[in-house]
């Protein structure tokens, strides 16, 4: 190996008392890896004071960038330290580049070093971003209302074919997932309930367990959190891809408002099917719930659901849909506000789709608190 | 046409052979054949939806023929193992019409990855590199920018930058002046025919910008959309000159049948 004749190699060979030859051989191409600038400006400078360099490629095979990448950096290091630098037989090509990556660029960016801000002056800066924020999101709210007051005022349409199409979308499409999540979530209830409950041969208050928790929260809180990584993420998405693509600025110019034919049509769909997907889930919960319950203890069937039917009144359903009906309004909400502050890159996309799944997440579970409380301080 | 270039003695490069695209069922183009040699600047014309790019994509090896064959340097490209033709693709440099530069990473993080992942380079000499290369496209001191910070024109420039990356025996163009001014497209053409010259690549370019084909072109084909064939190959000026077929002569002179070079 040593002596292939097209590794690219270099040698320096000292004439005079200032001059120094470099002789250049063999094929400097990427996939021969050739000797780093580094290495050849490190030798240079253990050489005493120079002022000449001459570079002979007479031996040269091949050559690609990597070698006008040689002849720049020695010419640099020359021209820095008032070296006089020659060449020899370089191909005229590569000489070319070398001039052409030299000249001075065209386009010079504006110097990007700027000073860190002190400590006070960027907690000002985040926190005139988060007032900036919340601003756009109550103006977003803002726009929303007055959509809803257009439309049902009879001056913008809503576009039910498209209305039909995110309906089935929110709703019988997220069927599958919903169903699995949620009888799953009944059975584990129903599986930490029954293990404490035994103890006390209580077993068969799994069923007010079950069926409350699922009534009142879980069901509403596990659609929510599947709606908000099902659509809502899509939502982002959506939306924020016809950012990228200029399509909503192409809406506003032909006098369509994008809240009115986007976000709105959203909005009601999703928050509309959120209601019988909440019942759905709470039923299956149940349904989770009896299948431990009554299938794993003496308890029968039918015992477990009159039992289910003594504890959970109508209201406890009723507050979960509320809940549920809310939850879809954030979801959507969320969902085409962070689409909409799409900015123009993929990167930006996926960005805004994190965003969105995260803080509707976020306050989905704030809201339920929220609504948790008054319900105490009101008793219902 | 064919002694003309034959005259010209240089080595043919790509050669396609009875090539027939189509998509499914549906035929683009049939009955293509024709050269391209070592140091060409290739254009491949015709009327929009004639099936440019899609040629271009059958060139890169990115879709495969329906019939005929691309030979590399006398290698059957789709008769050779997948090795030997990644190890093509990696000679072949495209610049896509958009730029398709990736928008999470810096301009030279872009250029740098076919190096990093490819090559035995160190870190330090691959950023030098990739540096010199933003720099031969006039964009030195763009390294940390992203693409969504820079102009149509420059982002145009960074994509070519990365398309030069590997140091690519083959460059292809995807409409490279495709939304540029007049100015920043000649700048573009100048800097085609320079990096030709100097790396000694052969460049391949799917353009309708006549300035373009009249100014650098060296050989080109013409695709028709009704026939669905090639109508003619050779030198743009030659072919203004010379051809008798109306689609040609209607499509580099805009229309008007004059047969003489409107813009270079």
């Amino acid at each position: 190996m040593a002596s292939d004749p097209k590794k690219p190699r270099y040698l320096m060979e000292k004439r005079a008392k200032r001059k120094i030859i470099i002789h250049v051989s063999g094929s400097w191409t990427i996939d021969k890896v050739p000797p780093s600038p580094e290495e050849i400006i490190k030798k240079l400078r253990e050489q005493a004071t120079l002022d000449q360099i001459l570079i002979d490629a007479q031996k040269l095979k091949r050559w690609d960038s990597t070698f006008v990448l040689f002849l720049a950096t020695l010419k640099t290091y020359a021209e820095q330290h008032g070296i006089a630098f020659h060449m020899r037989s370089v191909p005229e090509g590569a000489l070319h580049l070398l001039q052409l990556s030299i000249k001075s660029p065209s386009l010079r960016p504006e110097s990007k070093d700027q000073e860190r801000p002190s400590l006070l002056a960027r907690i000002g800066q985040w926190s005139f971003q988060v007032a900036g924020a919340v601003i756009g999101f109550h103006s977003f709210l803002g726009e929303v209302v007055l959509g809803f007051a257009n439309i049902i005022a009879g001056k913008s349409k809503l576009r039910f074919g498209d209305l039909l199409l995110y309906l089935q979308h929110a709703g019988a499409m997220a069927l599958p997932i919903v169903s699995l999540v949620s009888f799953l979530v009944g059975l584990i209830l129903a599986f930490v309930a029954t293990v404490q409950l035994k103890i006390f041969g209580a077993q068969i208050f799994v069923a007010d367990l079950v069926g409350i928790a699922m009534a009142r929260d879980m069901g509403a809180m596990m659609v929510g959190i599947i709606m908000a990584g099902r659509t809502g993420a899509t939502y982002a998405a959506q939306l924020g891809t016809m950012q990228v693509n200029e399509e909503i600025d192409a809406l506003r110019t032909l006098g369509l408002r994008p809240i009115e034919f986007l976000v709105i049509p959203r909005i009601i769909a999703l928050s509309l099917m959120m209601v019988p997907l909440c019942i759905y889930a709470d039923l299956l919960g149940i349904a989770g719930g009896a299948f431990v319950g009554a299938g794993f203890s003496d308890v029968t069937l039918l015992q477990y659901i009159s039992e289910t039917q003594k504890a959970v009144p109508l209201s406890h359903f009723f507050i979960g849909l509320g809940k549920c009906f809310i939850y879809g309004i954030i979801v959507a909400l969320i969902g085409c506000r962070k689409g909409l502050s799409c900015g123009r890159s993929a990167a930006a996309v996926g960005k805004v789709t994190t965003s969105a799944v995260v803080t509707s997440i976020v306050w989905i579970i704030v809201a339920c608190a929220i609504i948790t409380i008054i319900c105490y301080v009101y008793r219902i | 046409m064919k002694d003309l270039l034959a005259k010209e003695n240089r080595s043919p490069h790509i050669k396609v052979e009875d090539l027939t695209m189509a998509y499914g069922d549906k035929i683009i183009q049939k009955d293509l054949t024709f050269t391209i040699y070592r140091g060409d600047i290739f254009i491949i014309m015709g009327g929009s939806g004639c099936g440019k790019s899609t040629l271009l994509k059958h060139l890169i090896g990115l879709i495969r023929p329906k019939k005929g064959k691309i030979f590399f340097e006398n290698t059957d490209f789709w008769a050779a193992t997948q090795d030997k033709r990644l190890e093509i693709m990696r000679r072949c440099g495209v610049l896509y019409q958009s730029g398709a530069l990736w928008s999470s990473m810096t301009l030279l993080e872009n250029v740098a990855l076919p190096l990093i992942e490819f090559t035995a380079l160190p870190p330090k000499t691959i950023e030098a590199l990739c540096s010199l290369k933003l720099r031969l496209v006039g964009l030195g001191g763009y390294e940390d920018y992203y693409p969504s910070q820079l102009s149509g024109g420059m982002r145009k420039r960074a994509a070519l930058a990365r398309a030069m990356a590997m140091d690519p025996q083959v460059l292809f163009f995807d409409e490279p002046s495709a939304g540029l001014d007049p100015v920043s497209s000649k700048h573009l053409d100048d800097l085609i025919v320079e990096i030709r010259d100097s790396l000694g690549a052969t460049v391949v370019i799917v353009t309708h910008e006549l300035a373009s084909i009249f100014s650098i072109g060296t050989n080109s084909v013409f695709l028709d959309s009704e026939s669905k064939t090639m109508l003619a190959t050779g030198h743009p000026k030659k072919l203004l000159e010379e051809t008798n077929n109306e689609k040609i002569l209607r499509f580099l002179t805009r229309g008007t049948m004059k047969r003489e070079v409107a813009v270079v």
